[in-house]
C-alpha cells in the first residue's frame, strides 16, 4: 500500500487459549502483519489456524496474550469496525431492517429510513425489509449480516469465512457483489477463508498461514486486475496465483509440493 | 379431512369412555356415593352450578393472582440472577427449596402468618407457581446465540441494551413454556391451599367445596366441583398457548403453522 502509516499493525501477536487445568493451547505465534487503508486482505490458512482467532483480535472481542495491535489513525470506537460471522447470527425475533437496524442503535446513532433501505439495496435486498429471518436462504441471511456490519459505515470490515457454508454459485455471486461493494464504499477488508480460489479472487494481498499455532508463512500480492468479473476464475494468471498459494499453504503443511 | 379426523378422534374417545362410564355404573349399580354416572354428575353441575361458579371464582382469583405474583416475582428474580454468576449461586438454593419443600407442610405457618386468607392462599399458591417461571427464564436469558452476544460487545453494548434487545427477547419462549406450567401449578397451589386452611364462611373456594361434599357423601357435587376444576386448568392452558403463539409467530419455530 502506501508510504502513509497503515490502518493497523499487529506486532508480535501471540495468543494462548487456557484449556482447563492447566493446559493452554498456542493458537497465535509471533503474527505481525500491516493491513494499509482500502486494503483487501485476506487470511488463508487450514482449519484450527488462528485466523479467526485474529480476527477476533483485531475485532476487539478478546486481547491477545502478547503482542500489541496498533492503530496510528486512532483505536477505533463501536461502530469503526463490522464484522460478519461465519454464520448470519441474525436475531430471528426482528424482521431484517430491525436487524440491520441494530448496530445504530447500539452505537445511538441516527437510523433514517432511508439509510437502512440503500444498505439494503447494496447487498441486493430491496424488497426484504419487513421479511424474518428464516423466511430468508442462506445466501440471503448472508446478505442481510453484510448490511448489518456496512450501516455503520465502518472504516474495516471483518469477514470470517462468511460464505463457506453457501453453495457455489451463491458464494461465486457473493464473492462479485462483496467486490462491488469494496469498491464503491473504499472500506478496508480483512477476509478469512480457507479456500486458496476465494483469497485469490476478491484479495489485493494474501497473507497464508501455518497450522496451529499459526503464523504468516507468507505474504502474496494479487496482481490482477482491479475489476474482477467470473471469467476471471478461466484466467490463466489467475490459475498461476491459486497454484502458488496452493504451493505456500501446502509447505506449511510440512508437505511437499 | 386428516385435520378433521385429528379433531374429532379424542373427542369420540372422550364420548365412548362417557357412555362406558354411564354403562357400566348402571349396569352393576354402583351407589352415587361411590361413583356416579356421567349424567347425574351433569345434572348436579346444572342444579347446584351457581353456587359452584361462585366458588370457583374465588378459586380463580387466588389463582390469577398467584400467577401474576409468580410471573412478576419470577421474570424479576430471573433477571437479577441472570447479572452474575455470584448472585445466581447465592439466590438459586434458596429458590430451589422453596420449590421442593411440599406446600402443604409450610401452609399451615403461612396462613398463621398472613394476617388474611386471601393473602396467605395466594402466598401458598404463589410458591407452588414461581420456580417454572424463574428456571426457564433464567436457562433463555443465557440462551442468546454467543456470536450475538459478541456482537453486541463489539458495538459497546450498555448491560441495559442486552437486556432489552437481545437477552429479553432470546428468553421469551423459555419464559412462555415456563408460564405454561406455572399456569396449571397456580391452580393447583390455590387449591392445594384451600385445602388446608379449610376455611369455612361465605367466602370459600372451590377445594373446601369438594371437602365438604366428602365429608357430607355428596359425591355427585365432589364430581362436578372437580369438573368445573378440570374445565378451568383446561382453560388456563389453552389461553396461555394462545397467548404463546400470538407473541411468537413470525419467528419461533414452535409457534409455526409449518413445522414439522
Amino acid at each position: 500500500m502506501s508510504a502513509a502509516s497503515p490502518l493497523l499493525r499487529l506486532q508480535d501477536i501471540t495468543h494462548l487459549y487456557g484449556g482447563g487445568k492447566g493446559r493452554t493451547l498456542l493458537a497465535l505465534d509471533g503474527v505481525s502483519l500491516e493491513v494499509g487503508h482500502g486494503d483487501f486482505l485476506s487470511l488463508l490458512g487450514p482449519s484450527g489456524c488462528g485466523k479467526s482467532t485474529l480476527l477476533r483480535l483485531i475485532a476487539g472481542l478478546e486481547t491477545p496474550s502478547s503482542g500489541a495491535i496498533a492503530w496510528p489513525d486512532g483505536k477505533p470506537v463501536p461502530g469503526d469496525i463490522g464484522f460478519v460471522f461465519q454464520e448470519p447470527t441474525l436475531m430471528p425475533w426482528a424482521s431484517v431492517a430491525d436487524n440491520v437496524r441494530l448496530p445504530l442503535r447500539l452505537t445511538r446513532r441516527r437510523a433514517m429510513p432511508a439509510d437502512i433501505q440503500a444498505v439494503l439495496d447494496l447487498v441486493g435486498l430491496r424488497d426484504f425489509a419487513g421479511a424474518y429471518p428464516r423466511e430468508l436462504s442462506g445466501g440471503m441471511k448472508m446478505r442481510a449480516a453484510l448490511a448489518r456490519a456496512l450501516v455503520t459505515r465502518p472504516r474495516l470490515l471483518l469477514l470470517d469465512e462468511p460464505f463457506a457454508a453457501l453453495d457455489e454459485i451463491t458464494r461465486f455471486k457473493l464473492n462479485e457483489d462483496l467486490l462491488r461493494i469494496w469498491r464503491e464504499r473504499r472500506c478496508t477488508v480483512i477476509f478469512v477463508t480457507h479456500s486458496v480460489f476465494e483469497a485469490a479472487f476478491l484479495s489485493q494481498r494474501v497473507a497464508v498461514m501455518s497450522p496451529r499455532p499459526g503464523r504468516i508463512l507468507a505474504e502474496e500480492a494479487i496482481d490482477l486486475p482491479a475489476l474482477r468479473v467470473s471469467e476471471l476464475r478461466t484466467n490463466a494468471a489467475y490459475s498461476a496465483i491459486c497454484r502458488k498459494l496452493s504451493d505456500r499453504l501446502a509447505s506449511g503443511m510440512g508437505e511437499t509440493p | 379431512m386428516r385435520a378433521l379426523l385429528d379433531r374429532l378422534a379424542p373427542l369420540a374417545l372422550g364420548l365412548i369412555g362417557l357412555a362406558l362410564w354411564e354403562g357400566l355404573t348402571r349396569h352393576y349399580a354402583v351407589p352415587v356415593y361411590v361413583l356416579p354416572g356421567p349424567l347425574l354428575i351433569a345434572q348436579t353441575l346444572w342444579q347446584d352450578g351457581a353456587s359452584l361458579l361462585g366458588a370457583l371464582w374465588i378459586t380463580l382469583r387466588i389463582t390469577a393472582l398467584a400467577l401474576l405474583a409468580a410471573t412478576l416475582g419470577g421474570v424479576l428474580l430471573a433477571v437479577v440472577m441472570a447479572q452474575s454468576r455470584l448472585v445466581e449461586r447465592s439466590l438459586f438454593p434458596y429458590a430451589v427449596i422453596a420449590q421442593v419443600t411440599p406446600v402443604v407442610a409450610i401452609a399451615p405457618l403461612i396462613i398463621i402468618w398472613a394476617d388474611n386468607t386471601t393473602l396467605a392462599l395466594v402466598i401458598c399458591a404463589w410458591i407452588v407457581a414461581f420456580f417454572p417461571i424463574v428456571a426457564a427464564t433464567m436457562t433463555g436469558l443465557n440462551a442468546a446465540e454467543k456470536n450475538l452476544r459478541d456482537l453486541f460487545r463489539l458495538y459497546g453494548a450498555g448491560r441495559w441494551q442486552t437486556l432489552q434487545l437481545l437477552r429479553a427477547p432470546a428468553a421469551l419462549p423459555y419464559f412462555l413454556t415456563g408460564l405454561r406450567v406455572s399456569g396449571g401449578l397456580s391452580l393447583v397451589g390455590a387449591v392445594v391451599a384451600e385445602f388446608v386452611a379449610g376455611t369455612g364462611g361465605a367466602e370459600t373456594g372451590l377445594a373446601f367445596r369438594i371437602l365438604e361434599s366428602g365429608y357430607r357423601l355428596q359425591i355427585p357435587r365432589l364430581f362436578a366441583a372437580l369438573v368445573l376444576l378440570a374445565a378451568a386448568g383446561i382453560a388456563i392452558y389453552v389461553a396461555l398457548d394462545l397467548l404463546s403463539r400470538l407473541l411468537l409467530r413470525r419467528w419461533h419455530d414452535s409457534a409455526l403453522k409449518d413445522r414439522g
